[in-house]
């Protein structure tokens, strides 16, 4: 889907506004519908809000960028995460993140220019008895050894 | 009539329950005993590790690992049993192809005591009238129709119940302090940013059992006098939020919450707040601020919450299973609760039992059970061939118990003088393979990301304490490295604005503490 540009592209925003009342104590909860609805919080979207909650563009943008789950760029087509909670961590995260970065020729956190792939992690998903924990595009791959992630990732669609 | 209890929380369904659950209907609507057999998807059961989990009622029973492909074996075992025309005399005979019957007798199940999770397993969460059928709401209804706030208040007081955050600041002395306060309009929340890494005992609650949580906000709403609540509860938490969602939406049209609950003048609502991804958010003035729409820096104290929290007023900021614990309590009386767990600490306390451990899962034990119990007894130790090391409580605020020292019973005060902290109950265990100045530096590289930034010593003084464990991992630091090591964390704990700064050096003083060998050997030589 076409992100939009233009504020009168962002008219699915609407109903959620009016749900909040257009209340800037909401804003959190704005921002994470904006992003299930446009993908991520683009520019004109994140203008768009400021101007609806009649708020500065500069508190908008601070509290986006506060938090962790907020995304400034299209996601990537492959999302894959490394969960880097206790557990995880001490039964093997490491060598599950050197798998990742070797396999897709990416760093912890970086995104591939052409939107393909991107790695992160997440601190703790609470399903620890499965550590350690991946996932990949939402699927869950527990007790996950590092050449079982090799395959995985040699299988994702190009 | 036959029950199946299926696990569907999120441990549980990342093991395929939901295709068991599937399966099971299917296999019994082909056998035509959907009404001789019911099936309940329910909330966590126990032991995760071994999941996807399966209890038989009226037996009992307790099945492990099992799958999809075990539906139709077990239909028609049951199929055989109900010809014979008993629904119980005979033990049924029938095992999961892959897993196995789990025995209860076993210390991991008899050495629990069920007061948060005691509905939790047994009822399907996203079903009001089966939570009403055990109970749910009838404390709030009690308390609505004939006791004065102040009598609440006495109630918890007496309950001994403390803080299950990490704090423990007791319960009854938190609700009286903000039922002082003047203003006609106040705000209870329910702080479910459930951050610590390892960590997911409120997660189960909720997902298990979120009627609970909702009785304990509406009775507390009513002890301090807020018509007004929410949750805040971690993005992370998909199922939690959905299942939290269905059900404030079910209370609400069944007149649970809402204006003018069970006739009477008192109307309480509640608004989900889901965080963005903020661990410091778990801070209470941080969580106010994210509430608001803020960026979730702390503030602060005093004012405290109790003065002036969301929107200006006077707020009462409780943890999940503190709040859970409020229907019991209320329902069996106080001298009850107080006659569990040690003088000092009151009650049970829910542990999310992982790490290098042989049966993991959630267990709820009273307060005052050894660390020996929890891990080696009902844990059975660590995996073979290896070890306990020491047991890691409280997450990053937290520190670590040696293996020789696990004769310490679960108290707050106990666990404190160890130099760590119950925290929510996060407990991870680890073997003898586990580095520790390796896990100080990932408890700190954790501290320093997530530090909000507002204060120097957290800001400033993780990335230093960081990079000195990262030399000394390296093997590229001095004694004089190390010293610096220790000042520094001191003066981080000392003059830091929040919680995180205050115990961010905490797993690294812990295990300097007690593993200072690990440290030693990774210095350069003089």
């Amino acid at each position: 889907m076409p992100v939009p540009t233009k504020p009168e592209s962002f008219m699915a925003l609407e109903a959620v506004l009016l749900r909040h009342h257009r209340s800037p104590d909401s804003l959190i909860e704005i921002l994470h519908q904006s992003q299930n609805l446009y993908s991520y919080l683009s520019d004109p979207l994140l203008r768009h809000v400021a101007t609806r909650l009649k708020l500065p563009l500069s508190r908008v943008k601070g509290t986006a960028s506060f938090y962790h789950l907020f995304r400034f760029q299209p996601p990537a087509r492959h999302r894959c995460v490394v969960c880097t909670g206790t557990a995880c961590q001490i039964q093997g995260a490491s060598a599950l993140i050197e798998a990742m970065e070797e396999s897709l020729g990416l760093q912890m956190g970086d995104r591939r220019g052409d939107g393909w792939v991107s790695l992160s992690e997440v601190r703790c998903l609470g399903t620890c008895s499965d550590a350690p924990l991946v996932l990949i595009d939402g699927t869950v791959g527990r007790q996950q050894s590092s050449d079982g992630l090799r395959r995985w990732l040699q299988e994702l669609e190009p | 009539m036959n029950g199946l209890r299926c696990c569907a929380s999120a441990g549980c369904l990342a093991r395929g329950s939901g295709a068991l659950i599937g399966a099971l209907e299917t296999a019994i609507s082909r056998a035509e005993l959907g009404d001789r057999i019911q099936l309940r998807p329910v909330g966590c059961l126990g032991p995760c590790s071994q999941g996807p989990l399966l209890a038989l009622d009226p037996d009992g029973d307790l099945y492990a690992g099992v799958g999809p492909q075990d539906a139709e074996t077990l239909v028609a075992a049951l199929a055989r049993r109900l010809h014979q025309g008993s629904d119980q005399a005979t033990p049924l005979e029938w095992a999961p192809a892959r897993g196995e019957r789990l025995d209860l007798r076993a210390p991991f199940f008899q050495r629990q005591r069920r007061i948060v999770l005691e509905h939790c397993g047994l009822i399907d969460p996203t079903d009001l009238e089966q939570a009403i059928a055990v109970g749910a709401y009838g404390q709030l209804e009690r308390v609505l129709q004939g006791w004065s706030p102040e009598r609440v208040l006495t109630e918890l007081q007496r309950s001994g119940l403390r803080g299950r955050g990490g704090a423990g600041y007791p319960t009854g002395l938190k609700w009286a302090t903000v039922a002082r306060m003047p203003g006609a309009r106040k705000v209870v929340v329910c702080n479910a940013d459930e951050g610590d890494p390892g960590a997911f005992m409120d997660r189960a609650v909720l997902e298990g059992d979120p009627h609970r949580v909702l009785e304990g906000m509406a009775i507390a709403a009513y002890a301090v006098g807020a018509d007004h609540g929410f949750i805040y509860i971690r993005a992370e938490y998909a199922l939690a939020i959905e299942r939290l969602r269905l059900a404030i939406d079910q209370a609400v049209r069944r007149g649970r919450l809402g204006p003018a609950l069970f006739g009477t003048g008192f109307g309480f609502s509640v608004e989900l707040r889901v965080g963005a991804g903020a661990y410091v958010c778990g801070e209470e003035t941080a969580l106010i601020a994210s509430i608001e729409g803020k960026r979730g820096t702390p503030r602060p104290r005093p004012p405290y919450p109790a003065e002036r929290g969301v929107g200006g007023k006077p707020t009462l900021i409780n943890n999940v299973e503190t709040l859970a614990n409020v229907a019991p309590i209320l329902r069996e009386g106080a001298d009850w609760f107080a006659a569990i767990g040690t003088a000092g600490s009151a009650g049970t306390k829910v542990f999310s039992l992982t790490g290098h451990v042989r049966r993991g899962g959630l267990v709820e034990v009273p307060m005052g059970t050894s660390l020996t119990t929890v891990v080696l007894e009902m844990g059975e130790g660590a995996p073979e061939g290896s070890a306990v090391k020491a047991v890691q409580t409280g997450g990053p605020s937290g520190g670590c118990v040696p293996a020789d020292r696990l004769d310490t019973p679960l108290d707050y005060e106990s666990l404190q003088a160890l130099g760590t902290i119950m925290g929510s109950g996060g407990m991870v265990v680890l073997d003898q393979s586990t580095d520790m100045v390796a896990l100080a530096a990932y408890f700190m590289a954790f501290c320093r990301e997530e530090s909000c930034g507002k204060c120097v010593p957290c800001r400033a003084g993780t990335v230093q304490l960081h990079g000195l464990l990262e030399r000394i991992l390296a093997g590229s630091a001095s004694r004089a490295d190390l010293d610096q090591l220790e000042t520094l964390g001191a003066m981080v704990m000392d003059t830091s604005l929040c919680g995180l700064g205050q115990s961010a050096p905490k797993p690294m003083l812990s295990t300097l503490r007690y593993f200072r060998g690990d440290y030693l050997a990774r210095l350069e030589a003089p």
